[in-house]
Formats: C-alpha cells, sequence, structure tokens
C-alpha cells in the first residue's frame, strides 16, 4: 500500500521511498524531511477538492504532499 | 594583540529548519538593531543585526534563511549551504553556528543539526520552544543531549522576555574549535532515533495536540474553506471600516497643517509651492498610511500563526488547476500587501517555470499602493449604505475589485501555462504549529513596512507632487483667460496631447495627467489629481476636498473605467525593476509591462462602453 491509499486517521510504517526517475529530486527531499524507512504515518486531511494534496503527519511534524508526491511512499503491510 | 581579538565583534550565524523560531530569537537577541538588505547578487533577503553580551562582547549576528537540508532545492537554501561552508562570494564564514532547533520537532531539526555539524565548524545548538515541548508532555535530558552531540547546547523560549539569557551567557565563551566527527559510520536518520531514544521520554502522555483538533476544522474541506473565505473578507472589511477613525484623524491633522502655513506665509509662490506642492501632495498619501498597516497586520497574523501554509493546502488543486502549486500562494499573498515582496518571496518556489509565471501574475494581485485610488474613488461614486445589515457597499466593491483581480490572475496563469510541458510540480509544504503571534515580531515587521512606505511619501512622492505642481502653475494664463488657470500651463498642454489615447476609454485629461506620476509610485495618482484640482479650482485644501470635487466632475463611468484600468495597469517602476533583478533580463519585464497595459486598457474599455450603455455616463 501506498501513502496516498491510507485511510485517515488511520497509522502505518514506512517501508521505503520509491524513486520515479533517476535524482528523483522529490523522493531525496521527502527523505530529508523524515520520511525513512521504520518511521510511523497518518493521514490527518484530504484536500477539499479531488482529495488533492493530501495533509499527514510524522512524528510531531505535518506536511502537505500532493497525491503523486505520497504515492512514492510505500508501506509496510499490516502484519 | 588579545585585546584587539576581543574588540572584534564575533560573527556568528543562525541556521535552522523553517519554523524552528529562528527569527523570534533574532528579534529576541537583536531588537530593532537590524539591517535588512539583500545578499549580493540574489535577492534572498539578509537580516543582520547586532548584539552585546553581559561581558561587553560585541556580536554580529546574521539570520541565515531557514532549511531543510545543505542539499540545497531553492536558491534560499543554496545561500545558507554557501554561508554556513565559508564559500559564499563577499561574506566572511560565520566564526560561530547557532543551530536553532525547535524542541517539540527534534526528529525533523536533529538530522539538520546533524548536517550542520558535519561541517565541523564551531557552533552551539539552541533548543528553542522549550515551553511548547513541555506542553506536549516531552522531558528532554539537555545535559546527555549535549554530551552525545559533542556540542554546547543551551535551552530557550524565544517570545519569552530574557527567553535567550542562555544562549547570552553562552555567547561570551564561545566555542572556537568545531566538533569532531562522531564516531562509528552511522546513518544520519538512525543518530537521530538514537538520540531521540537516549535524551526525550515522554512521561506525561498528552490527550491530544491543539493542531490535531484545530486541523480537524481548519483543514476540513467545507468548513476550511469557509474559515479562508470568511477570514479573506473579515480581512477586506477590517481594511476599509477599522481604519476610517485613524485615516480622518490623520486626515484632519494634514489638513490643520496645512491650514496654518497658509495663514502664516504671505500669498505667493512659496506659499502656493508648500501648501498645494508638497503638504497636499504628501498628505493625501500620508492619510492611507493606517489603511496600509492594517493590511500589513492581518498578512503578518496569517503568515506567524503558521496558518498560511494551511490556506496554500486547501488552495493547492485551485492553484494547480491554472498550473501553479500551492506554494505560490504564499507569494501570491504578500503580493497584496506589495508585489515587490511578493516576486521575492517566489524564490521558495523550486519549479523555475512556476517561479516565472507567479512573479508574471503577481502584480495583478491588488497591492496596498493601489487602495488609497480605491479608497478615493470608491467613497466619491459608490453610495455609502449597508447591504443585508451586516456589509457595507463600500467594503463589498472593494472586495469585488480583489476578486475581479485574483479571478484575472488565475485565468493568466491558466493561459501561460499552457504551452509548457506537463512537468511535475512539488508542494511538500510543511504545516508548522499552530503560534500565537508575538506582540514585538508583529510591531518590528510593522514598523519596517511604515518606515518603507513613509520613506516612498518623503521623497518619490513629495518630489513628484512639487514638479507637478511646478507643471501645473505655470506658465500663468494670458490676461483676460476664461477657463481655469490649469488649462493654460504645461500640465495642461501635457494632459491634452494624451487626451487621444485615453478618451475611448473614458478618461479625461486630468486623470492622463495623474497617471504619469502614477508610474514611479501608483498612490501617487490621488495625490497628482489633488494637486491638479487644487491649482485648478478654487481657494481649496486638496486632501479633504477631492471626493466632492470629483464626484462632481467625473460621470460614473468615467470612475468605473479608472478602477478597472487599475486593477490591471502595471504602474509600478519598483514592480518592472525587481522582476528584472529576479529573472535577469528585460524580456520579461516588456512581457509584464505589454500584457498588464494591454489589459488594462481592454478592461477599461469594456467598462466604460457598458457604463455608458447603462447610463453611467456625462449627464
Amino acid at each position: 500500500m501506498r501513502l496516498n491509499e491510507l485511510s485517515p486517521g488511520s497509522e502505518a510504517i514506512i517501508d521505503h521511498i520509491e524513486d520515479r526517475e533517476a535524482d528523483d529530486v522529490v523522493a531525496v527531499r521527502l527523505r530529508e524531511l523524515g520520511f525513512v524507512p521504520g518511521e510511523p504515518v497518518r493521514i490527518i486531511a484530504f484536500g477539499p477538492f479531488g482529495a488533492d494534496p493530501v495533509a499527514v503527519k510524522i512524528g510531531f511534524t505535518r506536511f502537505a504532499l500532493r497525491r503523486v508526491e505520497a504515492s512514492r511512499v510505500v508501506l509496510r503491510d499490516a502484519a | 594583540m588579545d585585546a584587539m581579538v576581543e574588540n572584534l565583534p564575533l560573527r556568528a550565524a543562525l541556521v535552522g529548519n523553517p519554523n524552528c523560531g529562528k527569527t523570534a530569537l533574532f528579534n529576541q537577541l537583536t531588537g530593532s538593531r537590524q539591517k535588512v538588505a539583500n545578499y549580493a547578487g540574489v535577492t534572498v533577503e539578509r537580516k543582520e543585526g547586532r548584539l552585546t553580551t553581559p561581558s561587553g562582547r560585541a556580536v554580529r549576528l546574521l539570520d541565515l534563511p531557514g532549511a531543510y537540508s545543505l542539499t540545497a532545492t531553492s536558491p534560499d537554501e543554496a545561500v545558507t549551504r554557501d554561508v554556513c561552508a565559508g564559500r559564499y562570494r563577499g561574506e566572511p564564514a560565520p566564526e560561530l553556528l547557532i543551530c536553532v532547533l525547535s524542541a517539540t520537532n527534534l526528529r525533523l531539526h536533529l538530522r539538520f543539526a546533524l548536517e550542520v555539524r558535519q561541517l565541523g565548524r564551531p557552533m552551539i545548538v539552541v533548543l528553542n520552544m522549550l515551553d511548547a515541548a513541555r506542553k506536549q508532555g516531552l522531558a528532554i535530558d539537555v545535559p546527555r543531549l549535549q554530551q552525545e552531540l559533542g556540542v554546547p547546547v543551551v535551552t530557550a523560549v524565544a517570545i519569552r522576555k530574557n527567553g535567550a539569557s542562555d544562549l547570552l551567557d553562552l555567547l561570551d565563551h564561545p566555542p572556537l574549535v568545531g566538533p569532531a566527527p562522531l564516531p562509528g559510520n552511522e546513518d544520519i536518520h538512525a543518530t537521530v532515533r538514537r538520540l531521540l531514544a537516549d535524551c526525550v521520554t515522554r512521561p506525561s502522555a498528552v490527550a491530544e495536540e491543539v493542531e490535531d483538533r484545530l486541523d480537524r476544522w481548519v483543514l476540513h474541506p467545507v468548513w476550511g474553506l469557509l474559515i479562508l473565505f470568511a477570514l479573506m473578507f473579515v480581512m477586506f472589511q477590517a481594511v476599509f471600516s477599522w481604519a476610517q477613525p485613524p485615516m480622518d484623524a490623520v486626515d484632519a491633522l494634514v489638513t490643520g497643517f496645512g491650514e496654518t502655513v497658509r495663514h502664516i506665509l504671505p500669498d505667493g509662490v512659496l506659499q502656493s509651492l508648500l501648501v498645494d506642492g508638497v503638504i497636499a501632495g504628501a498628505g493625501t498619501v500620508i492619510v492611507y498610511l493606517p489603511q496600509i498597516l492594517i493590511l500589513f497586520l492581518w498578512i503578518l497574523v496569517l503568515e506567524e500563526s503558521g496558518y498560511l501554509p494551511r490556506a496554500a493546502f486547501l488552495l493547492d488543486r485551485i492553484m494547480a488547476s491554472a498550473g501553479l502549486s500551492g506554494r505560490s500562494f504564499i507569494p501570491l499573498l504578500s503580493s497584496f500587501a506589495c508585489a515587490v515582496p511578493g516576486i521575492m518571496a517566489t524564490r521558495t518556489i523550486q519549479n523555475p517555470r512556476d517561479r516565472l509565471t507567479t512573479i508574471l501574475i503577481a502584480p495583478l494581485m491588488t497591492c496596498s499602493a493601489r487602495l488609497p485610488v480605491y479608497t478615493l474613488l470608491i467613497a466619491a461614486f459608490i453610495p455609502d449604505r449597508s447591504v443585508g445589515g451586516l456589509f457595507n457597499l463600500h467594503g463589498l466593491v472593494l472586495f469585488g475589485l480583489y476578486i475581479a483581480a485574483i479571478l484575472s490572475a488565475l485565468i493568466v496563469a491558466w493561459v501561460l501555462k499552457r504551452g509548457g510541458k506537463a512537468t511535475e510540480h512539488p508542494l511538500l509544504l510543511e504545516l508548522p504549529a499552530y503560534r500565537l503571534p508575538n506582540l514585538r515580531d508583529l510591531g518590528l515587521g510593522l514598523w519596517q513596512r511604515a518606515v518603507i512606505f513613509l520613506s516612498r511619501v518623503g521623497t518619490i512622492i513629495v518630489t513628484v507632487s512639487v514638479l507637478l505642481w511646478a507643471l501645473s502653475s505655470f506658465p500663468a494664463p494670458p490676461t483676460g483667460a476664461t477657463a481655469p488657470a490649469i488649462d493654460y500651463s504645461l500640465v495642461g498642454m501635457i494632459g491634452h496631447w494624451i487626451l487621444p489615447v485615453f478618451a475611448p476609454i473614458g478618461f479625461t485629461w486630468q486623470i492622463c495627467v495623474a497617471l504619469i506620476p502614477g508610474l514611479a509610485a501608483r498612490e501617487v495618482a490621488v495625490s497628482a489629481l489633488a494637486t491638479v484640482y487644487a491649482t485648478g479650482g478654487s481657494d481649496t485644501d486638496a486632501a479633504a476636498q477631492l471626493t466632492p470635487i470629483l464626484s462632481a466632475q467625473w460621470s460614473l463611468a468615467t470612475a468605473l473605467s479608472l478602477l478597472a484600468w487599475y486593477v490591471f495597469a502595471p504602474q509600478c517602476f519598483s514592480t518592472l525593476a525587481v522582476i528584472r533583478r529576479e529573472t535577469g533580463g528585460w524580456k520579461m519585464v516588456t512581457v509584464t509591462a505589454t500584457y498588464l497595459f494591454g489589459l488594462a486598457y481592454a478592461a477599461s474599455f469594456v467598462t466604460w462602453r457598458v457604463a455608458l450603455a447603462l447610463g453611467g455616463g456625462p449627464s
């Protein structure tokens, strides 16, 4: 499952960040913002139009990510 | 030798993530001893301040732009990276890096601190917002953190008085050498996790964060949009209604001053120059200071409170439909105060094409310099009555003018982006913690704006007013002339000369005259009209009497046409200059000026024709 498919309120653990292209700046920045394997993430809100962007919470920090950005975050399957 | 070293100020730089409370700390440490300028060659704002430590040591403190990483993705972050590493041209390497972390956000901020630490330069870590962390139930073992990091760690609450005293004490004896590399070959994220596990405990579980509760409303698809719309609407109502009493007070003061000068001086050229040129010219614009400050206050409060990025979240999709991202919202909203800082704020947009489009449409956002013109025309031509018992018709018209500008900006952005390839525009925007805006920070921000505004009045506006007064007073009318004196002056000739260009959109020759100095600064158009009509009419005092003169001499259609003109017209040299600097060439300046003039002319023409057809023409 990917971060943009997570239902609001539920928590999941990040498995890895997927690079879409060579030198994927978005993926690099996501890692720098703390989206690294093992971190728990949660969706706090969807944008009003087409559920885009998504607001996610990681640690005590909240970020607004577009769906294409959030889809780079691959989540661990709930065991 | 030692004494000399002691006397030289210590060069320190503040670094940290965005939203770590760095600017509040900077304000706390340096107070009003700040100098705001630009870094050489780029338009990234450079803020430097001075402070003295308890033992009397002078420190020059540089406030570097906030950065998430030293792997820069924007011009802002590139400046921080280069200054920290000591390779920014014209900027000596700081002798001490003060890395500011928010204690509430250590996971993110420690990572950056570790990155800065890898530079091996002398550094201090400041744990800021300690009070907020305590409220979240976090307990931080500061001695342990200092031991593990191997650099001095002090705590601070930047928004409280004396909240940075530990840091000041430490600056008396700053570390002179950089930290040694951390042992082992650990990944930076693993180090962060280990530090958090060792040094941070959460003894008391806090039920729910304020942010979670507020965000449920603020980011809600329906309520969130309603809140946003209400905030914007109240903002424009406030600009109009709250500002009225202080504006009346300033107006009375200026009028009184002008009358006093008129009585003291004998009739003649000097009296006319001072009263009709200088005082009337500067006075008509100074009157708008309260209004401009209220607008800036709103924008500052929205910025400081952490609301703006949430508005960007809500509007991202709408911006995306015009080919922009929510990131463009912040520079565009700042452009409502003034397009110059707005265009400069576009540097936080990573995508070059997005940035260019945002720069091109920023002048369409109704800047505060247009307010005097709008206010004057609305007061003169729109009846002052309440609508639905709640709103004021003046406020509604003003709101409508702003909406018209926003809609046309979206359309222009859409047209501009249509040619380009569909590339990905990153949003990746942090939604910071909510903060009660700090009074000192608001005060400092407003003070800087007021100084900028008043120095414009003092320089450009007074100069232009005097020049215009001279042009409109000479040559004197021939003896036996029947028309008003101004018709025979140079201004009259110039006005009549360019009238054919603007007659099709309903402008009078007096408006044509006012448009020329309005190029220097939009608000000058108001004082120019005051000067033209003051010397053209009888013995009147410009500021107070302009409204009735205009409503008597212009038709409603002319007024509406001028309003439409001002929604679009690119009449501001500073904006064009900053576009040139930001885009590095004249091409975009030409493009901007041309398309805005075209739009302005077309909009005025349509407005004038429609108003004529509806019976708003000259009676």
